[in-house]
């Protein structure tokens, strides 16, 4: 992919996610109070057609999001570049994809 | 000669964003793994919480949760020096951003008691 298409890739995403991230520490300071119990997460989250759809397209965006972001970092402060570096980072995107849908599934889908 | 500016607010906001964006990306995949375990069953995710239920989990979940704050502020910081008319103040918002990190990382505090 073309440095313009991953750059423009990494904005659209972070559109996309500011204000998933917003949500989600807004829920992480209400559910924090008292500890965390499965009952609790998975009182909210079972059967949801909303949050399923909430925490499915954050998933997505954070897996583009993430691998674009390591592959600057790893660009611009090592030696690591060309078609190796950009395999790996695809690579992580599906590993982050692939493990994101399971968690989405685990606290969405019933038992 | 051109000489990197360290002592520029806008570095600092530069290197904040980029630690706090590879932190959380190496943390994605266990917080995966983690919500994963309720479909084993509800009782191996309550397994894990009580395990996490201790200060050296809090304090890391207050890390997590201050990094993402300031990973979201220069997020939104770069974006805005990007697509936004400049203007003056741009070092207001690198104030903004890790004021917002404090106070969500102290509330959080706070909470989880």
């Amino acid at each position: 992919m073309t440095p313009a298409r991953l750059y423009l890739l990494q904005r659209a995403t972070a559109l996309i996610l500011a204000p998933l991230v917003l949500v989600h520490l807004g829920l992480i300071l209400v559910a924090v109070e008292g500890g965390l119990t499965a009952a609790e997460i998975l009182g909210r989250t079972r059967g949801s057609v909303g949050w399923g759809a909430f925490y499915g397209l954050f998933v997505v965006a954070a897996a583009i999001h993430a691998p674009i972001g390591l592959r600057n970092v790893i660009h611009e402060h090592t030696a690591w570049r060309g078609r190796s570096l950009g395999v790996a980072m695809a690579m992580l995107g599906l590993l982050l994809a692939g493990l994101g849908a399971r968690a989405v599934i685990a606290v969405v889908a019933a038992p | 000669m051109i000489r990197p500016q360290h002592n520029y607010p806008g570095f600092w906001a530069f290197v904040a964003h980029r630690v706090s964006g590879v932190a959380l990306a190496l943390f994605l995949p266990l917080h995966f793994l983690a919500l994963g375990l309720a479909l084993e069953s509800d009782a191996a995710l309550d397994r894990f919480l009580a395990v996490a239920d201790n200060p050296v989990f809090r304090v890391a979940e207050w890390g997590l949760v201050t990094l993402l704050t300031i990973h979201l502020g220069a997020g939104l910081r770069v974006m805005a020096l990007e697509f936004l008319p400049w203007r003056d103040g741009r070092k207001g918002l690198i104030g903004l951003g890790a004021i917002a990190a404090v106070v969500v990382g102290t509330i959080f505090l706070l909470r989880i008691g």
